[in-house]
């Protein structure tokens, strides 16, 4: 399937040059693009492709709740001004070059990764790129979707491609069928622990097998979501009439012959049956259980019920070295499991898990119980439309009476740019995707989990296996 | 904008032997709230380097002043932000040497002008004893010989091709792409179907 959609966008490949390869769509947000378009302004260049380029805020957003809806001047009431700065930027350029922006007026603002699927952009058989890392999300359509720095995205504004070069192709296998309770956040944290922070450096990951096939496109969301904490370039799940059906409808998907026409383009796609891969990884989903990090990057995680590593135990020296500092920052005891930790936060939300499908997960666990006393918990869903989608079944109700805050869209505690962070010291279980060191608040400590292990958390105040609450259906 | 040109570079070196050393270490996400790229030396390590306390290997007074930084695998993993390699530029680097390093960092790194060197296990060991040893090791790094130099010793290394002949030559990237213009928009009516 790659090689399909690589050889598709490759418009020169050439010399000892990196390929020139077209990009589809084109993802801005804040944070990444001030100084792209500051570096066509200092060339005097227009965005060659405003009509392939797609804008939104979420990185500084202020998550308080707004109480009229769609936001304006009273979200931004808590904004610091380098943020208010940020944000006018990023209007400003969209007004310049003709770019349609998501801001935070508008009725469709949320996450980059969460409304390009959303708003049917993302489609099979694209190239999709973004400043911004997590965009490896967009894969679970079987687009090609890469994170890319500042200076490509003024790169792609100004030309609508990129120099790459071709990278190497990781195959994943999940067989089997999930256990109860086990999501697909747990797969991906399993398979980063399973092969490392730096395990798929170079590549780009095609995940198969039935586990992943039987996933619905938010939890396939998820797994490609954090292909880069494996350091992928990308990761892609071929489409399927799971892909289709999720698509059928959206605004921006086609629609009457033209749908017919890319149906059968996109049902071309999936990898042949001897592809071949530069690397194969296989795992079995039965095996697999909740899982936490018990560290400071992604891929120090295990099983819920599982004893954290032992530095004494590791053999090789700057592994074990890196080990101990990482449980001294997380005041993490080795040799027993991280059941029962205590926890001062629970943040549910972000590009990985602020989906419909994430804050039903949540709220089966919350729903009739009570956050434990002495425990923050916020919801913060990752756009306005899967607010709006949450709130109509009821699911705000059941977080408030939980005593959890029902919070406005953007990335919040995920990288705590917006006010929404840590304090020093405290401890989250987190539903997002890093788990460095001060990534939601300089000092604070991160465990990564499913929403499922995240609301659990919450009611007991304590890292807590959801396999062992009883959850209303 | 000028393009960025590296040849040579020869200073002392501070060692930073860390693993897994991500982009929110190398500049914590709230100072990314700028909108241009100017002053982010400070930033650099903020959070990182108040986590070891006084033992912040740089800032060691022999430290002071290196062009080269020495780390270990996997360095700049994480998030794509170019703040990363600006805030290491502003800083005074001018190349980090690693045993491995996270492909975004490293395609951010070269384009502005900071040479991301991958030295083999052996090579990498011999340095750091090196540089342990004697904190005023001169360490050259060479991007036309793509040798590394210390002690006595040479060490090779790779960037890959385009990027080194940009560095070298100060070829421009994005001029690059819009003498392809052509062809992009040709390929661009072929896959869109001209009206
Ligand atoms: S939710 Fe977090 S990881 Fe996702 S785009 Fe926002 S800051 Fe990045």
């Amino acid at each position: 399937m790659f090689e399909k959609v690589w050889a598709a966008h490759v418009i020169e490949d050439e010399g000892d040059a990196p390929a020139v390869l077209g990009v589809d769509l084109h993802l801005v947000h804040e944070v990444t693009s001030p100084q792209a378009f500051a570096a066509l302004a200092a060339r005097g260049l227009r965005v060659r492709r405003p009509d392939r380029t797609v804008a939104t805020m979420d990185h500084s957003v202020p998550t308080a709740r707004r109480e009229r809806g769609g936001g304006g001047p009273a979200v931004l009431a808590t904004i610091d001004d380098a943020g208010r700065h940020q944000l006018d930027t990023l209007a400003r350029n969209c007004a310049t070059h003709g770019i349609a922006l998501h801001g935070v007026d508008g009725e469709r603002q949320g996450i980059v990764h969460v409304i390009g699927p959303e708003l049917g952009l993302t489609q099979p058989g694209m190239t999709i790129v973004c400043g911004d890392s997590h965009t490896s999300t967009h894969g679970a359509f079987g687009a090609l979707a890469f994170g890319i720095g500042t200076s490509e995205v003024a790169h792609v504004l100004a030309t609508q491609a990129l120099l790459q070069r071709r990278p190497r192709t990781l195959r994943i296998t999940v067989d089997g069928a999930l256990p109860a309770g086990v999501t697909a956040k747990d797969v991906i944290l399993a398979i980063i622990a399973r092969i490392g922070v730096g395990g798929a450096t170079g590549c780009v990951i095609e995940y198969a097998g039935a586990a992943i096939r039987a996933l619905d496109m938010e939890a396939r969301m998820t797994v490609c979501n954090m292909s880069i904490e494996a350091g992928a370039r990308a990761g892609m799940i071929a489409p399927d009439d799971t892909t289709f059906a999720y698509l059928a409808g959206r605004p921006h998907a086609p629609a009457g012959a033209a749908w017919d026409r890319a149906l059968a383009a996109w049902r071309a796609l999936p990898t042949d049956a001897d592809a071949r891969f530069d690397r194969e990884v296989t795992l079995a989903a039965a095996a697999l259980a909740p899982m936490v990090t018990f560290g400071t990057h992604p891929g120090m995680g295990a099983a819920i019920d599982a004893p954290v590593p032992d530095p004494a135990g590791v053999a090789d020296a700057d592994e074990r070295a890196a080990l101990t500092r990482a449980l001294a920052y997380m005041r993490v005891e080795p040799g027993r499991p991280l059941v029962g930790h205590p926890v001062d936060v629970v943040f549910v939300g972000s590009c990985t898990n602020g989906r419909l499908s994430d804050l039903r997960a949540a709220a089966s666990v919350l729903r009739g119980r009570r956050v434990a006393a002495g425990v923050r918990a916020l919801v913060v869903p990752g756009s306005l439309a899967v607010a709006r989608a949450a709130e109509a079944e009821g699911l705000d109700e059941v977080f408030r009476a939980a005593g959890a805050e029902w919070r406005s869209p953007g990335c919040s505690m995920c990288i705590a740019m917006n006010g929404d962070q840590l304090a020093p010291g405290q401890l989250a279980v987190s539903t997002s995707n890093r788990n460095f060191e001060g990534r939601q608040g300089a000092g604070g400590r991160t465990v990564l989990a499913s929403p499922l292990t995240a609301a659990a958390a919450a009611v007991t105040g304590r890292v807590t296996d959801p396999r062992t609450l009883e959850v209303a259906p | 904008m000028t393009a960025p040109q590296f040849t040579r570079v020869t200073s002392h070196a501070a060692l930073l032997v860390a693993d897994d050393v991500d982009t929110d270490q190398i500049i914590p996400a709230r100072f990314l709230k700028v909108t241009d790229r100017a002053g982010l030396g400070p930033a650099l390590f903020a959070d990182f380097r108040a986590s070891y306390g006084a033992a912040w290997p740089l800032a060691r007074p022999d430290a002071a002043g290196a062009q080269i930084l020495i780390v270990g695998r996997n360095f700049g993993c994480g998030s794509s932000r170019e703040h990363a390699p600006w805030a290491l530029v502003a800083a005074g680097f001018r190349a980090v040497i690693a045993r491995s390093f996270a492909d975004i960092f490293r395609g951010n790194a070269v384009k502005n002008g900071l040479v991301p060197v991958a030295l083999g296990d052996a090579d990498h060991a011999a340095l750091v004893a090196a540089v342990t040893a004697e904190r005023a090791t001169a360490v050259t790094v060479d991007l036309a010989a793509e040798q590394v130099g210390f002690a006595g010793r040479a060490a090779g290394f790779t960037v890959e091709r385009f990027a080194r002949r940009c560095l070298l030559d100060g070829v421009d990237e994005l001029g690059y792409l819009q003498a392809r213009l052509p062809a992009i928009a040709a390929w661009e009516r072929a896959r869109e179907g001209a009206p």
